[in-house]
């Protein structure tokens, strides 16, 4: 029998839904959804860890999130401003801060920061106690990252915006404040929100800092909720309260790239 | 005191030499448009008066002020020479009045009132006052140019720079910039023009120049250099410009048909 190309693909299109729609079937029946639902949704159990849930794990996982964001912001603007320096040392400097600290696994910094830090200057120490440790344990990682990003949105900006603002008479530091930067962040605005997305995720490596009932995180909290309950229905709940961060995050990003691709 | 004083300017790329010793002194209230062919070194000239490129060897002064010197506050000389590039290049996360306010507030250190009074007395100038609110984006490249005129002139600058300022432009929309360059010129502003546009030259120049291979080959009033030029590159140069259609496959070395 031979088939008009439209009858084809129009065969071929129902069969891949045939198709979904059997594995789906497969699926649902060969599970054991009264296991299942006993497993991960006893609701007694996710009853039970609220409020904690939200008004210390959420937050505080929100808190570390914003705190090492920040630091690792502001860190990561110098470091591409050196990186961009006319000085070779600055630029030496930058390149080797960015290839080891995006080399090393965070965890790996944060136990630097949490221990290894404490360890060598046994008479200073970081302030903000376990806040602190994060801000700058993840940060430092963040800030790395964030460096590159920054230096092509810097680089990204027309090379003829300096030199306006240069022939305006405006010095290097301040057409770099006024008219290079603000273009620059816009352009970054979405791999910025990425770095945050992922940095939401980084702090669940926090509670190897050895966390307390009011410091501590969404994962750890679960964890400890499935060690007394010996039910793994905590995780579920943790799950779904980094997807009410994350899912609005990169929904945000979604729609400033649509936004930046119409514009250009 | 003349408004700009070049002598010996020399600028090398690597090994490239784009200027090889260009003299030449612009006097207050001129008009002086720079013609020549593409590469010929033109826009390294103008950029050179306001050092975004840094001379080889040379000396320049704009109103008396030795910019070469490496002490010179260049920042400073700066703010009193206006330029205008091809490519506009206003600040595009700015609107148009903030476009034409922001040096004055940051580099003239001018109230925001008094920033804005001057922004709008100069968008004036230039027709587009009732854009004042809109972003670059939004404008036509016209329009964009002409804001780009507004914002140097808001500076009181005593010198402006144009580096091909219809270049970037549709044919229908050229029409609006030279319009408002004719009235600068007819205001007196000392004015070095790189153009295209031989019409323009031809009637608001006090003074035509012909550039080719980095060096100045003629220059005088436009009726004498469009008219009855002294040198042959600067005739042949005209003949392509001004008669495209009529460059015939001798000329560009091909064989005749
Ligand atoms: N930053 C630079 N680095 C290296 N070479 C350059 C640079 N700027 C200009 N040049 C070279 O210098 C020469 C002269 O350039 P310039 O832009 O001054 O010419 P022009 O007369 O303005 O030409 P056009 O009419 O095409 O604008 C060209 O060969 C160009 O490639
Ligand atoms: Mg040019």
């Amino acid at each position: 029998m031979k088939l008009s190309r439209r009858r084809r693909q129009r065969v071929l299109r129902v069969a891949g839904y045939v198709v979904f729609g059997l594995a789906i079937l497969a699926v649902v029946a060969a599970a054991d959804w009264g296991r299942l639902s006993d497993a991960f949704f006893r609701s007694d159990v996710a009853r039970s860890m609220f409020p904690e849930a939200i008004t210390v794990a959420l937050r505080n996982t929100i808190l570390y999130t914003l705190l090492a964001f920040v630091f690792g912001l502001t860190l990561g603007l110098v470091l591409a401003l050196m990186r961009l320096s006319s000085i070779l040392p600055y630029r030496w400097f930058a390149t080797a801060y960015i290839e080891l600290f995006r080399g090393l696994p965070a965890l790996l910094v944060l136990f630097m920061v949490g221990y290894g830090v404490p360890l060598a200057f046994p008479d200073r120490e970081i302030p903000g106690g376990v806040y602190g440790s994060v801000t700058v344990g993840l940060g430092l990682t963040a800030a790395a990252y964030m460096a590159e990003t920054l230096r092509a949105g810097i680089q990204a900006v027309p090379k003829g915006q300096l030199e306006a603002a240069r022939t305006l008479g405006m010095s290097h530091p301040r057409a770099m404040v006024s008219i290079v930067l603000p273009q620059a962040f816009r352009i970054v605005i979405p791999p910025l929100t990425n770095e945050i997305i992922l940095l939401t995720k980084d702090t669940s490596l926090v509670y190897v800092l050895g966390v307390t009932s009011t410091t501590i995180e969404l994962t750890k909290f679960a964890g400890d909720a499935l060690n007394t309950r010996v039910n793994p229905t905590p995780l579920v709940v943790a799950g779904l309260l980094y997807l009410v961060i994350t899912l609005p995050l990169s929904q945000l990003v979604r729609g400033l790239e649509r936004r930046a691709a119409k514009e250009r | 005191m003349s408004t700009i004083e070049i002598a010996g300017l020399h600028k090398s790329f690597g090994r490239l030499e784009v200027l090889r010793g260009i003299d030449l002194a612009v006097e207050p209230g001129e008009v002086v448009c720079v013609i020549g062919p593409s590469g010929s070194g033109k826009s390294t000239l103008l950029r050179c008066v306001n050092l975004l490129e840094e001379p080889t060897a040379g000396t320049i002064r704009v109103a008396g002020v030795e910019v070469t010197d490496p002490d010179c506050d260049i920042d400073a000389v700066r703010r009193g020479i206006g330029m205008v590039f091809q490519q506009f290049n206003l600040f595009g996360h700015l609107t148009v009045r903030e476009n034409v306010t922001i040096a004055q507030r940051r580099v003239l250190k001018r109230s925001r009132a008094e920033a804005t009074r001057i922004a709008t007395e100069n968008l004036a100038r230039v027709g587009l006052a009732e854009k004042a609110d809109a972003y670059p984006a939004q404008l036509s490249g016209g329009q964009q140019q002409r804001v780009a005129i507004a914002r140097a002139l808001a500076m009181d600058p005593q010198l402006m720079l144009f580096d091909e300022p219809t270049s970037a432009l549709d044919p229908e929309l050229v029409g609006e910039v030279l319009a408002v360059m004719r009235g600068l010129a007819a205001e007196g502003m000392t004015m070095l023009v790189v153009t295209h546009e031989m019409a323009f030259a031809r009637e608001v120049a006090s003074r035509v120049v012909f550039m080719d291979g980095g060096v100045i080959v003629e220059q005088g009033p436009p009726a004498t250099v469009f008219g009855n030029p002294a040198e042959e590159r600067t005739r042949e140069f005209l003949h392509r410009v001004l008669e495209p259609t009529r460059v015939s496959a001798t000329e560009i070395g091909a064989p005749e048909s």
